[in-house]
């Protein structure tokens, strides 16, 4: 005897599991432990936001007023110091009436950078945007032609070079990592010993011992008036250094690739550069993009150390701009949150695109 | 023999100083011929037809493959590697690329094909081993046999004289042996010079002109399949088949 198929309708369940109060719920008073760290932790924020409310925003001064600033010491924000040195911080010690220059130099640069990063413009016409893009920027900052006043390097400041310094380490910092990489990989014992020199020397010293050798040191070993330009030197000590901790971050993706992969590719005929560059790096590299931008974003904080060797970039145009003027100087908490705040911009941005790249990289990888 | 398009004279090789992994292998395949190669695991079968396209070396002997002699020679060994394709046991597709890049790859970058052209010929291959239809797929959304037929689509893409398996069918599930080994079979049947490592001993008993049986670094036995199985030689044979007969 056969027995009919007879389908249960489908109920909703018992308990919700989905929406707002059970996931308040389960993630906030999920057990008696979690109870107790909700309410403790709501308690602090019921103690503290209203004080942080009241200093940063209902008790500030927002005007550029000394006076009113001097006033509401200790109670209230002086965000007034950020209108008042506003071009200061940014610009540095450039000079106040070509500041202009910097603003355009800096506004083709990150928008070349945005371009950059966005899929659809992977287009050889790129290369040409950067070919056009960065000696433009160059040119706009350092000046000397169509009637535009020469402004000498270390005249240059603030965010512009903040930018200008993370953006070429970066660039130049990222190849050299792959070839050193690669080098100390290699089966060449001269090349990978260079490598090996290379990659431990750099990282047996701190950045700013590289960035005082740079600035001071290197140019006793040149004829005099021959020293390269201090910004040149630093931005070579800076993408020396980041290159090594890159390559690193990159060897570590090249030792995860199975040697069955080099060996298909070897199988197929490809020669080494054709199997690194197709086979290897693609797929190495994706698989340690939270490293590299790990160390992208390293780069970007790192500028900040220039200021040592006399370069103000946005931190040192800050510290510059609060300590040559006593009536602001008390200020500098604000000025220093105004900073942080520039750069967790740049930094977030710079994460939330990774996660946008490994996303893009996932999909080959999803069954 | 006349003009053998592979040839193995007195080859060793050694992994460090100690392991000698090929014993004096003296070896001669005609063009079009179809040879299986089995031997129990560490016997150096891999090994042998590794050093054919030069993925092993070998430190003393001689090994020729359609006239060019391998040795340290970058073009000797490039030009050797167009004219062998290989098949490996864990498939060792590129899982960043596509299925049909995967395929287009190896013509459009050593062989200078035109793009078109290349993802053509690629199709046509993908048809040949039944799998046209996943193209467009990334190789981990296949299951194992699939991804071993694009594997021996791949290979064949340049049009090889000699195409090498090493333990094709030893990652599949049993349901996806057959799959692969039909697919290997259709190509048997078409001249094209075939070794293969595998413990398939239908498919030799069917497709092989001649089986080689490795111990030891050493080729023990070789023969025919029909003498090779119903009236093997030597006493290391006879034990190593009761062993994969024997159930």
């Amino acid at each position: 005897m056969s027995s009919v198929f007879e389908p249960i309708k489908p109920r909703t369940a018992p308990i919700k599991t989905e929406g707002l109060i059970p996931w308040i719920r389960t993630n906030l008073f999920g057990g008696w432990s979690s109870t107790a760290v909700t309410l403790v932790l709501m308690a602090l924020a019921v103690y503290l936001v209203p004080r942080l409310l009241d200093w940063a925003v209902f008790k500030a001064v927002f005007a550029a007023n000394a006076d009113a600033c001097q006033a509401a010491r200790g109670i209230g924000a002086c965000w007034g110091v950020i209108v008042e040195k506003f071009r200061l911080i940014i610009f540095g010690r450039y000079p106040y009436e070509d500041q202009w220059r910097p603003e355009i130099a800096t506004a083709l640069l990150v928008a070349l950078l945005i371009v950059s990063c966005i899929r659809r413009f992977w287009k050889p016409w790129l290369a040409v945007l950067w070919i056009v893009v960065v000696p433009l920027f160059f040119l706009l900052m350092g000046g000397g032609w169509f009637g535009l006043e020469p402004v000498s390097t270390d005249q240059w400041g603030g965010l512009p070079l903040t930018i200008m310094l993370a953006t070429f380490g970066i660039v130049l910092a990222y190849p050299i990592a792959i070839v050193v990489a690669l080098g100390r990989r290699s089966n060449l014992p001269a090349i990978r010993s260079l490598c090996i020199v290379y990659i431990e020397l750099i990282r047996g010293v701190p950045l700013i011992s590289v960035l005082f050798m740079a600035s001071f040191l290197f140019p006793l070993f040149m004829p005099v008036g021959k020293t390269p330009d201090v910004l040149l030197r630093v931005l070579v000590g800076i993408t020396l250094f980041s290159a090594a901790y890159l390559a690193e971050v990159v060897r570590g993706g090249l030792q995860a690739i199975p040697k069955g992969q080099v060996e298909a590719a070897q199988s197929l005929g490809l020669s080494y550069w054709q199997t690194q560059r197709k086979i290897v790096l693609p797929q190495a590299l994706a698989m340690v993009v939270p490293g590299i931008m790990n160390s992208f974003i390293a780069i970007f904080k790192d500028t900040s150390l220039v200021t040592i060797v006399s370069l103000y970039e946005l931190t040192g145009a800050m510290s510059l701009a609060l300590n040559s003027d006593a009536e602001w100087r008390p200020f500098k908490i604000e000025g220093y949150l105004f900073i942080a705040f520039i750069y967790f911009i740049f930094c977030f941005a710079m994460s939330r695109y990774s996660l946008w790249i490994e996303h893009q990289l996932g999909r080959s990888r999803t069954r | 023999m006349a003009d053998p398009i592979i040839s193995f004279e007195k080859v060793n090789k050694w992994y460090g100083n100690n392991f000698h992994v090929l014993r004096d292998i003296d070896l001669f395949v005609a063009a079009g011929e179809r040879i299986v190669i089995c031997g129990p695991s560490g016997s150096g079968k891999s090994t042998l037809i590794r050093c054919i396209n030069r993925l092993e070396e070998h430190q003393e002997g001689t090994i020729r493959v359609d006239g060019v002699e391998l040795t340290d020679n970058i073009k000797a060994i490039e030009q050797v590697r167009k004219e062998v394709g290989m098949v490996f046991q864990q498939f060792n597709l590129f899982p960043h690329l596509t299925v049909l890049e995967n395929l287009t790859l190896a013509p459009m970058w050593v062989g200078k094909t035109p793009k078109a052209e290349a993802e053509e010929r690629a199709m046509q291959q993908l048809t040949r081993v039944k799998i046209a239809e996943q193209a467009q797929k990334y190789p981990l959304q296949l299951s194992g046999g699939q991804q071993q037929r694009v594997a021996i689509a791949r290979a064949l893409c340049l049009t090889p004289k000699v195409m090498l398996f090493d333990e094709p069918t030893s990652a599949l599930d049993p349901e996806m042996i057959k799959e692969v080994l039909d697919v290997m079979i259709e190509l048997a049947g078409q001249g094209i010079t075939m070794l293969c490592v595998t413990h398939e001993m239908a498919f030799a008993k069917a497709v092989a002109n001649r089986v080689i049986f490795m111990d030891q670094g050493q080729i023990v036995e070789e023969n025919n399949p029909h003498e090779f199985f119903d009236n093997p030689k030597s006493e290391r044979t006879k034990d190593f088949l009761s062993k994969i007969l024997g159930h």
